[in-house]
């Protein structure tokens, strides 16, 4: 009879694959992903963003599967789209006509247009409120009715200029010439450097939202000498649409193929500009930042690192490229950290042969030179 | 909702765009061709590399292996076996002369392989010369000039401070006279293997986005110095506990109670061949 070894490996892993799911299920409810969809914005947003991908409802089943973790929905996210045929890119978007929910500047109170609120956390109290750990339906309805019955200030449905159209033309802007290039796709052609800044922008963009913002944090705290204004931040929706094969780049016969919900950033950053005869004088930069659905403090960072990454100041980390662009992906940092869980029996075997043989010989000079001074 | 994924995972185009990287690697043996690495079922770190081009070439007439540090049952094997299962209709095997492809990850067969076969290896760092120069637009460079001092210099300061060249597994190779290559982690031990070796060696790294080959019969040497050569290690001239071989690598095994030493060769379904051939 053959030899039959015994051997765990297959077994024990779907037994913990079996665990997993046992985790997720065994309360003996599990919410439907729409319910996650319709709750969970934040949550859904940083997901879609981070994973590249913008679809709420796949978002929400992947929150789903991952029990919540971003990481994961991220990765599950992630995975689905490298299967997905990509056969058109969007044409350009003006977001000059983005459907405004919420704008705000920090660098003039009179914007022209106004300053939108919108929907947000920044103006509440962060105090848990116990009150709506379980709400009945007729609770939730009377409360809509009620905020229905006021009158709400709808938003019209107009173009709002841009903030820093305004300081444009007041030559306070840094002239740039406008580069009419189209974008390199980084997810069609690896990433060389130096990056053109459509690479980093999408790089940015994908960031892992702790990350993006550690990095912005820096910049802002003093590994960068950055010191923005948000000259404008806004929320709302953009149409997306698709050339006309037969029209060439004529937006008016483009397809539309639905809208996107975006915050967009506009960041001021002063920057010093020689005029020659040893005098300068000052002129802003504009960092830009911009993600998936709202997520505000990532869109900032990402405003922040972008002119880091513009100026390139080789004092500061956050002005390097390749240390900004190449850690800052979720998939590939937690991936690459996960890694080392996996068995490294055989890379480890060789490392300890080589530290035992280096032991073996020096403890055997070390034994001779003590006989030495012994003979002496 | 329901989502159906096509013949090996991948879009056509997509297997296309990484076979067409995978061409060119072979064609510049040891070069580290960018590809645009795709996100995968499995982590960044876990493979990926080796995956895509897994998948990539993986076809109906195909048999296929997986290998991690030496077992077939490790628990990224399996893994990466069910994976390549679910969306393709390959047998898989544990035996290395049946397999038409072979992925393996840090560890090459002790069988030796042959023209029809390919090995795939999953890099987790494509650059040898990484803990030299960290900056990637620094390194290409050093490649294009094919200026290595970097790569031997790393080994001249362990020989300086350890009395040795240190390094545990993925000790650089230079291939076909012109470029320095990362092995992948594989021991010392398998270095040797890669010179001549019949089967095309493919080397995928996913999170670094690159690929690159030995084409077969391709000439393959491990950096070394004349007065300081390459060494294999030490641990090979041990017999294993179970099926009785030498000259291969070996696992080292504790005994939980007696706390004494015992070696079993690494290559796990070379041994249970062994073993079965004894018992028949």
């Amino acid at each position: 009879m053959a030899y039959v070894a015994v051997r765990g490996g297959k077994q024990a892993i779907n037994a913990s694959i079996e665990s997993l799911t046992y985790q997720r299920l065994k309360s003996g409810t599990a919410p439907d992903a729409n319910i996650i969809e319709q709750s969970m914005h934040a949550l859904i947003d940083q997901v879609m963003a981070e994973g590249s991908l913008y679809s709420e409802t796949i978002a929400a089943l992947a929150v789903k599967q991952a029990e919540g973790s971003p990481e994961e929905a991220v990765f599950l996210l992630r995975a689905f789209r490298s299967t997905l045929p990509r056969k058109h890119y969007s044409m350009e978007v003006d977001t000059t006509g983005m459907r405004i929910e919420r704008r705000i500047s920090a660098a003039f109170k009179d914007i022209p247009g106004g300053q939108i609120l919108g929907t947000s956390a920044d103006y509440t109290h962060r105090l848990i409120d116990f009150g709506i750990f379980r709400e009945s339906p007729e609770e939730i309805r009377t409360w809509i009715e009620n905020y229905l019955k006021k009158e709400i200030d709808e938003a019209a449905v107009r173009k709002y200029p841009k903030v820093i159209d305004y300081l444009r033309s007041q030559g306070l802007i840094r002239k740039l010439a406008s580069k009419e290039t189209e974008p390199s796709d980084v997810t069609k052609k690896n990433l060389t450097f130096p990056a053109e800044r459509s690479e980093r922008l999408q790089i940015l963009t994908r960031g892992q939202t702790g990350a993006v913002t550690a990095l912005g944090y820096a910049a802002l705290r003093g590994y960068g000498a950055v010191h923005p204004t948000v000259g404008e931040l806004r929320v709302g929706k953009i149409p997306l649409t698709v050339a006309n094969p037969f029209s060439g780049k004529n937006p008016d016969d483009a397809y539309y193929f639905g809208e996107i919900r975006i915050t967009e950033v506009e960041s001021l950053i002063p920057v010093t500009v020689p005029m020659g005869m040893g005098e300068s004088r000052i002129e802003f930069d504009i960092g830009y930042g911009i993600c998936f659905g709202q997520n505000e403090t990532k869109a900032i960072a990402m405003s922040i690192l972008d002119q880091c990454l513009e100026v390139g100041d080789p004092q500061y980390p956050t002005g390097d490229e390749e240390f900004v662009l190449l850690h800052i992906d979720s998939v590939e940092a937690t991936g690459f950290i996960s890694h080392l869980k996996l068995p490294h029996y055989v890379t480890f075997q060789a490392k300890l042969d080589s530290v035992r043989e280096i032991a073996r010989t020096r403890t055997r000079t070390r034994s001779g030179e003590a006989d030495h001074e012994q003979q002496l | 909702m329901n989502s159906s994924y096509n013949y090996a995972f991948f879009d056509e185009g997509s297997k296309r765009e990484i076979r067409r990287a995978i061409l060119k690697a072979i064609a510049i043996p040891g070069y580290q061709v960018p590809f645009a690495s795709r996100e995968m079922p499995i982590a960044r770190g876990w493979g990926t590399g080796g995956l895509q081009i897994t998948l990539s070439i993986i076809g109906r007439s195909d048999t296929l292996k997986v290998i991690d540090q030496g077992s077939d049952e490790s628990v990224n094997a399996v893994n990466i076996k069910k994976l390549i299962t679910l969306t393709t209709d390959v047998p898989v095997t544990n035996d290395a002369e049946k397999a038409t492809i072979i992925q393996s990850r840090h560890r090459i067969p002790e069988k030796p392989l042959n023209e029809n076969q390919v090995l795939v290896l999953q890099v987790p760092l494509p650059e040898p010369l990484r803990f030299f120069e960290p900056s990637e637009y620094a390194t290409k460079k050093l490649h294009a000039e094919k200026e290595y001092s970097g790569a031997y210099l790393i080994l001249f300061d362990e020989i300086i401070r350890l009395g040795r060249m240190a390094g545990g597994a993925d000790h650089p190779v230079e291939v076909n006279g012109r470029y320095v290559m990362a092995p992948s982690p594989i021991p010392k031990f398998d270095n040797p293997k890669m010179h001549e070796s019949q089967a095309l060696i493919l080397l995928g790294a996913g999170r670094e986005k690159k690929i690159y080959a030995v084409p077969p019969y391709t000439k393959v040497a491990s950096l070394a110095f004349d007065d300081y050569p390459f060494q294999r290690e030490k641990s090979i001239g041990q017999t294993c506990r179970l099926c009785g071989a030498s000259g291969v690598f070996m696992d080292e095994l504790t005994d939980d109670e007696t706390g004494s030493t015992s070696y079993q060769c690494n290559d796990t379904s070379y041994c249970l061949e062994r073993m079965n051939s004894h018992d028949a």
